[in-house]
């Protein structure tokens, strides 16, 4: 059987890949649309690093099929920045050092980019279960709690 | 640099302590690079966004499995589903038949190598005789697909004889525990007997003054027995890489890696080829804590690569780095402290086992030296087995080896403050040493900031607040020596006067931006102008690994020294368009001038103005050092702990934690405090939850994030901190290193918390619900533990 | 190699022919989040995949006869965003709210908990004690299932090859009602239940407890209904003479084994705390409503 053909959008592009059914939404981005911001830290949902938003939604791209997406509009963290433009949560981790390593980078400001779309004014409480499937390993998530509670407040000024 | 043989390297940076982690005295070598306290700083101290920082919020920066070469094949690990076991045969040959397979690899594609710890570390690789633990690598298959690669190794037939396995170190120092290595005979064990097979590797002492003076001097002693379990060093980012050979026997690596110097090495070693044919590049590193220190698929992938004459990308699973990768010791400890009334230390004495996987490794010689070292004692026997046994070879972890000991300490010296009736932190400070103190380990203290990293603990809002019921709160201290070790640096001052840097340590989390500052804060540039970046292994001598707190003083030390070597040359230059002799000029603010007005009426030259002119009056302005950098200055902590327990379920939240920690000089605030904060939740995920989990077979049981629970964000409050400044001397910063020193006292200081809750301190880690439960139980039956009665 | 397949269909009959008919191994992909974790694994190798979320019928949250039926591939998320649902069944937003994080809840289901049919699934014990009803479809037509009759144990459910669930039904509640789901887990998110606990009980309008359901998680081969908890309770203001009889029976019920998640004596005596504690909210949120 020939390999599943998927059209969907990314970040606003209209894309077209093929892929196996066994490939993920993760290894789709990652190797056929070489989108390589969204990362693998587990493969089983458990880390949040391959977060993406899909159709709306917060999930986690190794636990959809790369086939999946066929029709559905997906944002990664490449579509996060407009132009040489940055989010604020992007700008707000810059500047509180929010990341170390930066791996779990790009997972944790697409659900926290989430979250605050629903939830302008989340409690520290509210955000440290939000980001509970997000793992990071050098912060102990001090500073990255903080940097979205700073774009939380730069957000609402407007 | 001294010309060096592979085999010294990897003897070097295995061995993180014993002699690295010396201090070495003042020789001199670096006068150029003294600590200068009137010095008025302009960037070093602030927090600019860091060089690498936007791409990493963009998803643009490139980890190890983020890069693809054209014609680039998929590489796969068959691993041994056995803990222990002879490998009798291994047939590859219908794997080889799969079409779009274009290479297998087995232990009969890699040489013998004379015993020692590069046959260790080519052992662990790729396994020979036996497996030794649970996903020891057996062959690897290069295929056009993932899918393929995978469908390979399940046609690769290898055929075991399953033999007696042993998991943890107290049962594999038994006399009847299955042997790992048959005619071990442990190193530092002079009267060991002829016949008497055994898993202990080496015993290694470090003592001092008269120990059994010291304990019948003491009015109470304290002895007691602890045990850590291994944790995992959990970086977020799995071990990718890319490894390409090409025809003419040259070679190239993409990984990440804390070491790609080491690597180079070592690689050389396993693929007998020189080293100058072998260039290593580093990826960004998605988290290392010492875990990336040690390879594992890079070997497999350069042999595969070999046989293929195609690129090799190999991306380890979760599930292959929990069983097959890190983890650092689990330990057994037996601690005994005597004390006067008054609270003075009179003698210590630590006996201690590691356990090191089935090769030698764990860097236990750093407790010994460290698990006392902050308190003046005179009289310290401290001496540790390492031992082998069915799990994978221990890796590097911040400060290896020195918490799972500090735990115990830390624990003991809680009991005499309680029994004496002591404050924990007076208790502390009756015993500080100060400058002058002899160490354990010969080196003797210059100025060090535990004292007043103790006094501000005991300042500190968090210690004066008040607990509510069920919640108890501890306090814990640590050291680590800090290091140096081979550095090389260089700069290069661009035509507009902008700054390139090159880096040989890879960056961990942050260093090359805090390496970046003192750069421009030397040549009076704007931090936006100095643009660092991470060298691979041909286009720097050679580098020490990114390991002990070392980078940031060392290339910081590197950096300086050449800076202050291109700064000569601006010097010169401007001397020379000026027509007057150099040693008329300075240089100040990031401009040269003249010395006085004596040497004429001349607009001072910038950075810029030279470097544009740089082709008319001799080339390019660059500077540049190679160091083997000493002095580091010890690094001291002192960690604040609330926590409240669930008596009904034995669950232990942490309610509030401080860290209070000396570090020289805070280069980068924001850098050292996340250091301090990750650190401690490292700590208390190690202290709490984090363990591995072996069935009756040998085979790990929680391979996953799921089920191996490092700390989520909801598990953990806000980590305060207060970054203390007693500058190193040896430094033209100040700074100390703070790497290491945050993990140190985290295990005991939770754990001491606890205690102060229950009644009871724990003793054995992890502090999961159903342990602490069984504690709080003993209490409900037998009442407190006596040094809690009061 | 013979290449897995991927269907989805969007309707029931499509779906239910597709499962039928597939002479290999075919799997239902619901939210995924078990199904793509075992098949990374290699736990399992199916030869085909129907994905159900093109079936109308499997998504949704909708009003019916006074109760509320949800669509078996509904998300989590969306469960627990609707706000009318979820204060009319807030013990079932318990379970939902814990299975996974935020992300893993973007996709994962209810119907997906249950048929993955691990024993420690999160709202399979909600769901019990809410009396939901599953209705489930197959080559033989339709059938209304009780949810507790579904798992048989783990990994094991009493679906026929070809069925499907299709959603649940929450059938119109008495006055003074309230639910609660309790887990015990060593850290606050991503973990599995060590024991799990759903309490629902009904009052009248003294106080006193005239109906009651408890389940129990993480004990036993499968969730398991406790008769005698429900008894303790029922009768009574559900004071602590009742909760510490409810504790005894929860405890007294489990079955449980030792495994990396647990031990036995362990989830014994948290069975008997959470039951207690899950009942206390329970109770608290009957007398509001």
């Amino acid at each position: 059987m020939a390999r599943n053909h998927v059209t969907t959008t990314v970040n606003g592009d209209e894309y077209e890949f093929l892929c196996d059914t066994e490939q993920t939404l993760l290894d789709c981005l990652r190797d056929e649309l070489f989108l390589t911001g969204t990362k693998e830290g587990c493969a089983s949902g458990d880390c949040g690093a391959c977060n993406v938003m899909l159709d709306g939604r917060l999930v986690c791209s190794c636990l959809v099929l790369g086939v999946e997406a066929n029709g559905k509009s997906i944002e990664t963290i490449e579509g996060m920045a407009h132009g040489d433009e940055l989010h604020p949560l992007q700008q707000k981790f810059l500047e509180l050092n929010g990341l170390q390593c930066g791996i779990c980078t790009p997972g944790i400001l697409v659900a926290a980019k989430a979250l605050l779309e629903r939830n302008p004014d989340p409690t520290e409480t509210e955000i440290r279960f939000w980001l509970a499937g997000n793992l990071c390993r050098c912060t102990g998530y001090d500073k990255v709690v903080r940097s979205v509670q700073a774009a939380a407040e730069e957000m609402r000024k407007g | 640099m001294a010309t060096k043989d592979p085999k010294d390297l990897i003897e070097d940076d295995e061995d993180h302590g014993p002699q690295q982690g010396v201090p070495l005295v003042d020789n001199g070598e670096f006068s150029d690079l003294g600590f200068d306290p009137d010095r008025k700083l302009k960037i070093v101290g602030t927090t600019p966004i860091k060089p690498d920082g936007v791409d990493k919020v963009t998803g643009r920066a490139k980890f190890g499995a983020d890069t693809q070469l054209p014609g680039m094949l998929v590489g796969k690990i068959l691993r041994s589903p056995h803990a222990h076991a002879i490998i009798k045969s291994i047939d590859t040959s219908e794997a080889e038949k799969l079409p779009g397979v274009k290479a297998v690899c087995t232990r009969d594609d890699f040489p013998d190598i004379k015993p020692g710890p590069m046959k260790d570390i080519s052992y662990i690789c790729m396994a020979r005789e036996k497996v030794f633990f649970d996903g020891h690598q057996v062959a690897a298959v290069a295929a056009t697909s993932e899918k393929i690669a995978k469908q390979a190794l399940k046609l690769i037939k290898v055929e075991y004889e399953v033999l007696p396995h042993v998991i943890d170190v107290m049962d594999a120092v038994k006399d009847d525990a299955p042997i790992l290595h048959e005619g071990n005979r442990p190193k530092g064990i002079d009267d060991w007997p002829e016949d008497k097979q055994t898993n202990i590797l080496e015993r290694a002492e470090w003592s001092k003054g008269d120990v059994e003076k010291g304990f019948e001097e003491a009015d109470l002693i304290v002895e007691r027995e602890f045990d850590t379990k291994p944790m995992h060093q959990s970086y977020i980012e799995p071990q990718g890489c890319i490894a390409n050979y090409t025809e003419d026997g040259q070679f190239e690596l993409w990984t990440c890696t804390q070491a790609h110097f080491v690597y180079r090495s070592r690689l050389a070693a396993i693929l007998e080829m020189d080293i100058s044919k072998i260039r290593v590049s580093v990826s960004e590193l998605g988290g290392g804590f010492g875990g990336k220190t040690m390879f594992y698929a890079e070997p497999l992938a350069a042999v595969l690569s070999r046989k293929a004459n195609r690129p090799v990308k190999m991306v380890l699973t979760r599930n292959e780095v929990f069983r097959a990768t890190g983890p650092v010791a689990g330990t057994h400890s037996r601690i005994k402290i005597g004390v006067k009334k008054d609270g003075k230390f009179t003698a210590a004495e630590a006996e201690m086992y590691f356990q090191t996987g089935p090769f030698t490794g764990s860097a236990f010689g750093n407790a010994p030296q460290a698990c006392f070292t902050r308190y003046d004692l005179e009289n310290i026997r401290a001496y540790g087995y390492e031992v082998v046994s069915n799990r994978p070879k221990v890796n590097a972890f911040r400060a290896p080896c020195v918490p799972q000991i500090v735990f115990g300490v830390e624990g003991v010296v809680d009991e005499i403050a309680r029994r004496l009736k002591m404050d924990p932190i007076d208790l502390r400070l009756k015993n500080a040493a100060t400058e002058g103190y002899e160490t354990v380990y010969g080196y003797t203290f210059g100025p060090v900031g535990f004292v007043e990293t103790l006094k501000a603990a005991k300042e500190h809002p968090h210690y004066k607040s008040k607990l509510g019921p069920n919640q108890g709160r501890g306090i814990g201290c640590g050291f680590w020596f800090n290091r140096g070790g081979e550095t090389t640096a260089s700069l290069n001052i661009t035509p507009d006067g902008s700054v390139n840097l090159m880096l040989g340590n890879p960056d961990v989390a942050g260093s090359r931006g805090s390496i970046a500052m003192m750069a421009a804060e030397e040549l009076g540039v704007p931090f936006d102008k100095v643009r660092p970046i991470i060298g691979d292994t041909s286009s720097l001598g050679y580098n020490h690994s990114t390991v002990g707190s070392r980078v940031t003083f060392s290339a910081g030390m590197a950096i300086v020294r050449s800076a202050r070597n291109a700064i000569k040359i601006l010097c010169q230059r401007a001397a020379k368009e000026w027509g007057v002799p150099e040693d008329s000029v300075v240089f100040e603010d990031g401009y040269v001038r003249p010395a006085s007005a004596n040497v004429g009426d001349f607009e001072p030259l910038s950075v810029a103005d030279i470097a544009k002119k740089a082709g008319q009056t001799g080339g390019a302005i660059a500077g540049h050092a190679e160091i083997n950098a000493t002095g580091a200055g010890p690094g001291f902590g002192v960690h604040i702990c609330d926590v409240e327990v669930d008596k009904e379920t034995g669950l232990v939240k942490i309610l509030r934690y401080t860290v209070v920690e000396d570090a020289g000089k805070a280069i980068h605030p924001l850098q050292v405090e996340g250091q301090f904060q990750g650190g401690a939740v490292q700590g208390i995920g190690w202290a709490l939850n984090e363990e591995y989990i072996y069935n009756e077979e040998g085979r790990m049981e929680n391979p996953g994030f799921l089920d191996y629970r490092i700390p989520v964000c909801s598990d953990v409050p806000m980590i305060d901190t207060q970054i203390i400044e007693v500058p190193n001397p040896l430094h033209p910063y100040g700074l100390r290193g703070v790497g290491e020193v945050p993990v140190v006292p985290t295990l005991g200081t939770v754990a001491n918390a606890v205690g102060d809750a229950i009644g009871v301190r724990p003793r054995s880690l992890p502090m999961s619900p159903p342990k602490v439960l069984q504690l709080i139980e003993e209490v409900e039956a037998n009442g407190v533990d006596e040094p809690y009665a009061a | 190699m013979d290449d897995l397949r991927y269907e989805a269909p969007e309707t029931l009959d499509a779906a239910v022919a597709l499962l039928a008919g597939e002479v290999g191994n075919a799997r239902v992909l619901a939210g995924g989040t078990d199904v793509l974790v075992q098949l990374h694994e290699g736990l399992n190798e199916p030869d085909l995949i129907v994905d159900i979320k093109n079936i109308p019928d499997l998504i949704g949250i909708t009003e019916e006869a006074g109760g509320w039926r949800v669509g078996a591939a509904t998300s989590g998320m969306e469960i627990v965003d609707h706000e009318a649902f979820a204060a009319a069944w807030p013990g079932i937003i318990d379970g939902v709210k814990l299975i996974g994080s935020i992300q893993v809840k973007g996709r994962a289901s209810m119907g997906g908990n249950l048929c993955n049919a691990s024993p420690a699934a999160d709202s399979v014990p909600a769901l019990m004690v809410a009396g939901a009803i599953a209705t489930v479809i197959g080559p033989n037509g339709t059938r209304e299932v009780p949810v507790e009759d579904i798992p048989t144990g783990p990994g094991q459910t009493s679906l026929e090859k070809g069925e499907i669930v299709v959603s649940f039904l929450f059938p119109e509640r008495p006055p003074h009602s309230g639910g609660a789901y309790l887990r015990f887990t060593p850290r606050t998110e991503m973990d599995i239940a060590v024991v799990g606990v759903g309490v629902d009980l009904t009052l009248d309008d003294n106080g006193t407890c005239t109906a009651a359901r408890v389940a129990l998680g993480a004990v036993a081969e499968k969730p398991l209904m406790v008769e005698d908890g429900a008894a303790a309770l029922i009768g009574t203001a559900v004071d602590d003479a009742a909760l510490e009889k409810l504790a005894g029976a929860a405890s007294a019920a489990c079955r449980p084994i030792n495994d990396k998640r647990g031990t036995i004596e362990y989830r014994i005596k948290v069975a008997g705390v959470l039951a207690r504690r899950a009942a206390l909210i329970a109770l608290e949120r009957a007398k509001q409503s």
